[in-house]
């Protein structure tokens, strides 16, 4: 993104978050598993799919853009 | 210590586990760690204002989409959607793809060859001082109200859902987006937008979603509407624009294509410095048109995630939701249909991940309003009529400390929006004021050469005060509304359009007319500010993938097909 300054690519940041909150969520969908909460269709364990996809999507963005050492 | 938790909390709908306030606390690390992190690279004022110029067209397209889908935008309009139906709509697709895409392939060769820095900072070179002035001066004041609106969004999510006092949520978001933008300016700014953007698709998809499996798909959806609300429309877009009492807007079709399509929505696209800035900010001239072209697809699939969540909030709600103006002990307002869908859909982690999805959309918003403002009031207002020469660091210091200040004025005017029975009504008053009448007198300037300083200005001003006009006298005696928004069945958002319409249509009127009667400026002076005179840079030879024009017809394209489906 930036040719002047090297700054890490706002993708980079983008894919920690997703990543984070991928494991988070996930990790909560299977604890609740076996009693899940008091919402419309918690049957469908959507925690547990969307961490899933949003762990996917983070790390990819992870290893896509990572910082990298600029050449001279 | 019990006492200031009470004072704190209130009646809530849900409560935060914590895996969902782990989320949202990453976020405010994570935004202000970038923050800090960025600092290092906002030196310069072209660095600060501008994001050094250097924004790649993804980069440019995503802010400039997103600094226009704050929380502001996903309950105001999820709230419009369950108030008026799917006409809500139309601000995401008439009233934006045209004016995104005039923007990117007309508009924008000029802003950029013109190395402006600010839209009043054309007008600076159009008309000269007092055009400029009298439009940063409305500018700024537009920017501090909104960001006091998106400031109340916020705060109606975390009361709502959490039963957090309004103050306590107002002023911790707030001094946290002071802190980062007033640390990294614009690159800050744009990079929570972009993190903004992924946030509040992944936070609110799950909600249409879910709520379409729950309704047995679209079809099933409407069947409930029409069972909770018998004899109202609220799932077509033009069908039921040919009288004014045929829809809950009390909209007429040419309210919407020429008060709407072609003035409010061309003004606040075009003119409105908070997204254009994001553009400003791409690395070459195809970057900088290809980023609104960029930005119209997104913009186009936004109703999905809020438009839809108002039309689900009306089929599966148990309750009638009702204006904010006369809400009940126990009642819910229109605004607040998007939390109460969250909190119905979404157990802990998700839930987190929806609250953090409006609390960066809030930030956002915010902090493009403060850095949009810090920009004119730096650039277009002190350095031309209070310090004319000072070194760039100062100006720096300057929009650092405008921006600290912004954030504190705004947070007296979060409090103004509060008896609007719709926020949308709210925002969009605003924008008849300051964005209507500022298109006339932006694009005539662009267009033809003949115009002349004083025209530029007795224009914007006769524009402004006539919105202002229209606006107190449809407020102040209802019988007005018959006359200006040719109905006295127009609600809310169907004044706005008219109001703004009025307002463009005299802007231009006494502009030609001023013109008629002033000496013109030499052509020589005009190079580069006007279409006639100027020689727009030629692109280098791409492949038709590559160009601009080319997926400016596909959005196009794809605008039509959506109207049909929908019509």
């Amino acid at each position: 993104m930036s040719e002047k300054h090297h700054i890490i690519p706002v993708w980079f940041f983008v894919g920690v978050l997703f990543s984070v909150y991928g494991v988070l969520i996930f990790a909560s969908g299977l604890a609740e598993w076996s009693h899940p909460p008091n919402t419309v269709l918690a049957e469908l364990h959507a925690p547990v799919w969307w961490g899933a996809l949003l762990i996917a999507l983070g790390g990819m963005y992870c290893v896509a853009f990572r910082p990298r050492r600029q050449k001279a | 210590m019990t006492a200031i938790l009470a004072m704190l909390t209130t009646e809530r709908l849900v409560k935060l586990a914590p895996v969902d306030l782990a989320i949202v606390v990453f976020y405010f690390v994570l935004v202000l760690g970038i923050g800090f992190y960025l600092k290092r690279f906002a030196k310069t004022g072209e660095d600060f204002f501008m994001a050094g110029r250097e924004m790649t067209a993804w980069v440019a397209g995503l802010a400039f989409v997103s600094a226009n889908l704050g929380s502001l935008e996903l309950l105001g309009w999820a709230g419009s959607a369950y108030q008026y139906g799917i006409l809500a709509g139309h601000w995401y697709w008439i009233g934006a793809i045209p004016a995104m895409l005039f923007l990117g392939l007309v508009m924008m060769p000029f802003y950029y060859i013109s190395k402006t820095h600010s839209v009043p900072g054309y007008l600076q070179l159009r008309y000269g001082t007092a055009a400029s002035g009298l439009s940063a001066v409305t500018f700024a004041i537009m920017t501090i109200l909104m960001s006091g609106v998106n400031m109340y969004a916020m705060a109606v999510v975390m009361k709502v859902v959490l039963g957090w006092n309004l103050n306590f949520s107002i002023f911790v978001s707030s001094i946290t987006v002071a802190i980062y933008v007033a640390a990294g300016g614009l690159f800050s700014a744009i990079f929570n937008e972009v993190l903004q953007f992924f946030l509040i698709w992944f936070g609110a998809l799950l909600i249409p979603i879910l709520g379409l499996i729950e309704t047995g798909g679209w079809k099933g959806m409407v069947a409930r509407i029409q069972h909770n609300f018998p004899g109202q429309d609220f799932t077509h877009m033009w069908s039921n624009l040919g009288h004014f009492q045929d829809n809950p807007m009390g909209m007429h079709w040419t309210g919407i294509v020429f008060g709407l399509g072609a003035v409010q929505a061309m003004g606040y696209w075009t003119t409105d410095f908070l997204v254009v800035q994001r553009v400003l900010s791409a690395k070459d001239i195809r970057s900088a048109k290809m980023a609104p072209i960029i930005g119209s697809f997104f913009k186009m699939a936004v109703p999905l995630i809020v438009i839809l969540p108002g039309l689900l909030g009306l089929a599966v709600l148990p309750m009638h939701l009702v204006p904010a103006s006369q809400l009940q002990p126990g009642q819910f307002s229109y605004n607040e249909v998007l939390p109460l869908m969250l909190a119905r859909y979404c157990g802990p982690g998700l839930l987190g991940l929806g609250i953090t999805a409006l609390v960066a959309g809030f930030m956002a918003g915010m902090a493009g309003n403060v850095s949009a403002f810090a920009t004119v009031w730096t650039y277009d207002l002190y350095r031309p009529f209070i310090r004319k020469t000072a070194p760039d660091a100062h100006y720096v210091s300057m929009g650092r400390w405008c921006t600290l200040i912004g954030v504190f004025i705004s947070i007296g005017t979060a409090y103004l929006a509060m008896g609007f029975a719709s926020i949308m009504d709210y925002v969009q008053a605003l924008f008849g004021f300051f964005i209507a009448p500022l298109f006339g007198t932006v694009l005539l300037g662009m267009m033809w050469k003949r115009v002349t300083k004083s025209a530029g200005f007795w224009g914007l001003l006769a524009g402004t005060l006539t919105s202002i006009g229209i606006f107190s006298a449809m407020k102040f005696d209802h019988r007005w509304v018959g006359v200006f928004a040719l109905s006295p069945h127009a609600q809310g958002l169907a004044q706005d359009m008219y109001q703004s319409l009025w307002s463009c249509v005299t802007c231009v009127v006494v502009t030609l007319l001023v013109t008629l009667v002033t000496k013109p400026r030499p052509d020589a002076e005009l190079k580069g500010l006007v279409y006639s005179l100027t020689e727009v840079a030629h692109e280098e030879r791409v492949g038709i993938l590559q160009r601009p024009i080319f997926w400016g017809g596909v959005a196009l394209a794809a605008l039509v097909v959506l109207q049909i489906i929908f019509w």
